[in-house]
């Protein structure tokens, strides 16, 4: 009774229905301590995933964004330490879960990081770029990107 | 948690994408009271308008197909009704075509049918949506491969963990064994949770008739309620 319904992928056909107007901006652009976060989706073969769909949220921020052909994506928060991060695709039979931390955050004091091997902990962190903020994000291969059981 | 768990796997050969997509690292656990018992997202901003939930008064004439009423609970992992949750679907035509730009399928577009709908769940944790039963339609997973007719559905609920994107089908579906994404779940019970049951009492006479779905949720609403 109270087995949870079983996941299953998003598919390659959400494009017409999960987006929605503004729905990469958590806060408006250029309202005060918006930032800009932009990265792409790469497969283990590093070839761009162009048929994602990522949410990203903190407190009472929520934003979404499709994925291009480029498999780009781009979100505008408040800045905050860290934000959590859902990842849908085709080919993804569940979504994966991440963390984006802040450059600047307190990351040697932060409890999550701890419990992530050293020498991957770099994979939750976005570097300053121009303008904002870049998060790739690595569903596989040498750079996978550290994902969260659900 | 002890409950039991059918969730498919990530790595799944028999559907092709997950080769390069599955990560192979080990997933990270975390103590569930700092990851998945965080709050749900805040997805408030995401518009539902009544309108939304009756994908056959979208356009200008009624679209073509088997007209059905497609209603369920929502609940927690206590059993508990998850109330205003956001609920979204979208499917394919009657005809197994998707409105959607990515679908080459040669099969006729409606003009009066996009396939997508938006609701909250009610004070009892039902979702309702009237729609056109969808077709089944081919894809390049493996020769002569076709997906069983199905919804997708999308669900937030109350916490990080409670987040669920899946697919529903319908009973009695001769695609249903031979399909790779539903037999990513090993477990035939797991299978048919995502089977939806024709529900004689809720069919409208001379109207449409009605698929019944319940949708289990992970996590539990941590705001106490009166029932």
């Amino acid at each position: 009774m109270t087995v949870p319904t079983p996941s299953q992928t998003v598919g390659p056909f959400f494009g017409f229905a999960m987006p929605f107007e503004g729905d990469a901006h958590a806060v408006a652009p250029g309202s005060d301590g918006a930032i800009r976060i932009e990265g792409h989706v790469l497969d283990g073969a590093g070839e761009p995933v162009p048929d994602a769909v990522l949410e990203i949220s903190e407190g009472d921020q929520f934003a979404r964004c499709a994925t291009d052909r480029e498999g780009a994506f781009h979100f505008t928060v408040r800045k905050a330490p860290h934000f959590d991060v859902l990842v849908f695709a085709r080919g993804l039979l569940r979504h994966l879960a991440t963390r984006l931390y802040l450059p600047d955050a307190d990351l040697d004091g932060d409890p999550f990081l701890q419990m992530v091997e050293t020498e991957r902990r770099r994979t939750l962190i976005a570097s300053a770029s121009e303008g904002g903020l870049r998060f790739d994000i690595h569903l596989q291969g040498d750079q996978e990107t550290v994902f969260f059981q659900l | 948690m002890t409950e039991p768990d059918f969730e498919p796997p990530y790595l799944f050969p028999d559907y092709r994408a997950t080769l390069l997509r599955a990560p192979r690292r080990e997933l990270v656990h975390l103590p569930e009271e700092w990851f998945h018992r965080r709050s749900g997202p805040a997805f408030g901003r995401v518009p539902v308008k009544a309108e939304d939930s009756d994908l056959t008064r979208q356009h200008r004439g009624e679209p073509l197909g088997e007209r059905i009423i497609l209603t369920g609970r929502v609940l927690d992992s206590d059993g508990r009704p998850v109330r205003g949750t956001l609920v979204e679907v979208w499917q394919a035509n009657a005809a197994g075509r998707y409105v959607d730009p990515v679908d080459t399928h040669p099969a006729p577009l409606d003009p009066n049918f996009t396939g997508a709908g938006r609701c909250l769940t009610d004070g009892e944790g039902i979702y309702r949506f009237v729609t056109v039963k969808p077709g089944a339609y081919p894809w390049r997973n493996h020769p002569n491969a076709w997906r069983p007719a199905h919804v997708h559905f999308s669900l937030f609920g109350p916490q990080l963990a409670s987040r669920l994107v899946t697919q529903m089908y319908f009973p009695g579906d001769p695609l249903i064994p031979l399909d790779p994404i539903l037999n990513s779940i090993a477990d035939a019970r797991g299978r048919d949770l995502l089977v939806a049951k024709f529900d004689p009492q809720t069919t409208e006479p001379e109207w449409a008739l009605a698929y019944r779905w319940d949708i289990i949720l992970r996590g539990r609403d941590a705001t106490p309620s009166e029932s």
